[in-house]
């Protein structure tokens, strides 16, 4: 029942030198169209910005879905903790009139 | 030409982008969270010497009987999954209560969770296999039909093999990329792969043995594959939806394709016909295992199961039981056979106006266990295949090393 174009291998454990372990992670990002801001697909390793962009083009566009492609280091990104999402961003909550329904103004005004 | 060369591209990515054992801790891939996330999420990250008992089948999880839990599991099988107070002086304690209390109430919400948020233990590790098998079974499931790239019978045929097979390392990265977020490095992932530590869909363990595989695989493999993957795209775990969503979408390509081969063959010589109708014979069934045993009843995989998929019912990683979905998958594919004009091998099939499904008979879960634990016609050779594609890859990884190094230094003194 063997395929024709498939060899065995002895079954030694597979050698994984230091260098191979060593390759970062990048998030990719992706500009669908234009008028569209980037936005986050997904990640993948490489060994440096050029390869990062080529693998992203492979792995994220195979069918125009983009137009545009971002590779940022995963290392370089700063994000929000979620430990401290409330105080975070809490002094928003508080600042309704920022919205325009917070304002009382007559029914029969137009384009306001 | 330029899809040839597209192939050995990703090829090249699949082989080349497995790197860095440590982790990565990248913001956004979440394996940060193991350090913010106090109690919550372990300290110590899970060790290459977890032993997997499930089969993976694109989709649902499947539990070995034969073989033990892992530690996260058996903790909280036994009601001791408070690794959360072990780690925690007191007044963490509570902040993970709390922590967990959110995690409920995003569940309950029917919210994604998202790769910083806390989240159980046992729910990580669950979400870490599933994924992971899932990714394996993407990437061994290049072989069967790979296996027929160089044989397709026309230009045509060969340039869209190319492209599926392609899709199928894509959705394989996709896959491993969602399984980092929870903090665990693609490398371990092909290292518990190569050591038979996790594994891949049964289905892939049956050989190709002619063109018409190629058309049946599309056919039933890949529309089983949709059936299981289309109710993951609301996954609760953000990462592997979206992952589901972009997969989803590739499928059905997939699909089409292969009823398109049988279609062709169907309407062509006899013994065309004959290869398609033995091609239907021999995918029928193991199409079906795909969807892993019955849920409950004598068929169903053992004491744990139920409980098992009752969990992952609960937060919303699985959605349906595993014989909905197959009876969905035999009411949709069945229509589909007669208008072919192939025989599915079941005696048992018939129409039950009662129900308004398909009666079908038996799959016989013993074989779907002996070729799941390793006894197949393919086993040894799809891993064997893995590991020295992996090998033979390793000059490529190192000259992408040697270029990015060079470019470094050269973009050094040109700045000096
Ligand atoms: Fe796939
Ligand atoms: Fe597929």
């Amino acid at each position: 029942m063997s395929e024709g174009s498939t060899r065995i291998s002895d079954g030694s454990p597979t050698p994984t030198t230091p260098a191979e372990r060593s390759w970062p992670l990048w998030e990719v990002f992706v500009r669908g169209k234009r008028g569209l801001s980037h936005v986050h697909v997904g990640s993948l390793h490489a060994p440096d910005a050029e390869m990062a962009l080529r693998n992203g083009r492979d792995v994220y566009t195979r069918r125009q879905e983009g137009v545009s492609l971002w590779v940022v280091r995963a290392d370089d990104i700063t994000a929000s903790s979620p430990d401290e999402k409330d105080s975070f961003f809490d002094p928003a909550a508080d600042k309704i009139y920022r919205h325009p329904t917070f304002y009382d103004v007559p029914d029969d005004v137009e384009y306001l | 030409m330029l899809v040839v060369v597209g192939m050995r591209v990703v090829v090249g990515v699949l082989m080349v982008g497995c790197a860095g054992r440590g982790i990565h801790p990248g913001i956004l891939s979440g394996a940060r969270q193991a350090a913010t996330v106090p109690g919550v999420v372990p300290r110590t990250l899970p060790g290459s010497g977890v032993i997997s008992h499930t089969g993976r089948m694109y989709g649902n999880d499947v539990i070995d009987p034969n073989e033990p839990l892992n530690a996260a599991e058996q903790a909280a099988a036994e009601g001791t999954d408070d690794g959360v107070a072990s780690l925690s002086p007191a007044g963490r304690r509570e902040q993970a209560a709390t922590d967990l209390a959110a995690f409920d109430a995003l569940i309950a919400a029917d919210q994604r969770i998202e790769p910083r948020d806390a989240m159980p233990e046992k729910y990580r590790q669950t979400l870490i296999r599933q994924i992971a098998q899932h990714a394996h079974s993407e990437i061994i499931g290049m072989q069967p039909e790979g296996n027929w790239i160089t044989r397709a019978p026309s230009l045509r045929r060969k340039a869209i093999l190319i492209a599926k097979v392609q899709d199928e390392a894509g959705h394989g990265l996709y896959l491993y990329s969602a399984a980092e977020t929870l903090g665990i490095d693609r490398q371990e992932l092909l290292e518990r792969l190569h050591d038979g530590k996790q594994r891949y869909s049964s289905i892939f363990n049956y050989p190709t043995l002619t063109w018409a595989d190629n058309g049946a695989i599309g056919w039933l493999v890949d529309g089983a594959a949709i059936m299981n993957q289309v109710p993951l795209c609301r996954c609760s775990y953000g990462p592997y939806a979206r992952a589901m969503i972009r997969v989803c979408k590739e499928e059905s390509f997939h699909q089409r394709q292969g009823f398109e081969i049988l279609w062709t063959l169907m309407r062509g010589t006899e013994s065309q016909q004959a290869m398609a109708q033995d091609a239907a014979n021999r995918w029928w069934w193991p199409a079906l295992a795909m969807f892993g045993p019955p849920d409950t009843g004598d068929a169903a995989a053992g004491p744990t199961s139920g409980s098992h998929t009752e969990q992952s019912m609960a937060w919303g990683i699985k959605r349906f039981a595993n014989d909905e979905l197959r009876q969905k998958f035999v009411d949709m594919t069945v229509p589909q056979a007669q208008k072919l004009g192939l025989t599915l091998p079941d005696p048992d099939l018939r129409w039950n106006e009662e129900r308004g499904h398909w009666d079908f008979g038996q799959v016989d879960w013993d074989e779907f266990w002996r070729v799941l634990r390793g006894d197949g016609p393919c086993n040894a050779e799809r891993i064997a295949h893995r590991r020295r594609a992996h090998d033979d890859g390793a000059w490529v990884r190192e000259a992408a090393n040697a270029h990015a190094a060079k470019a470094q230094t050269r973009a050094r003194e040109s700045a000096a």
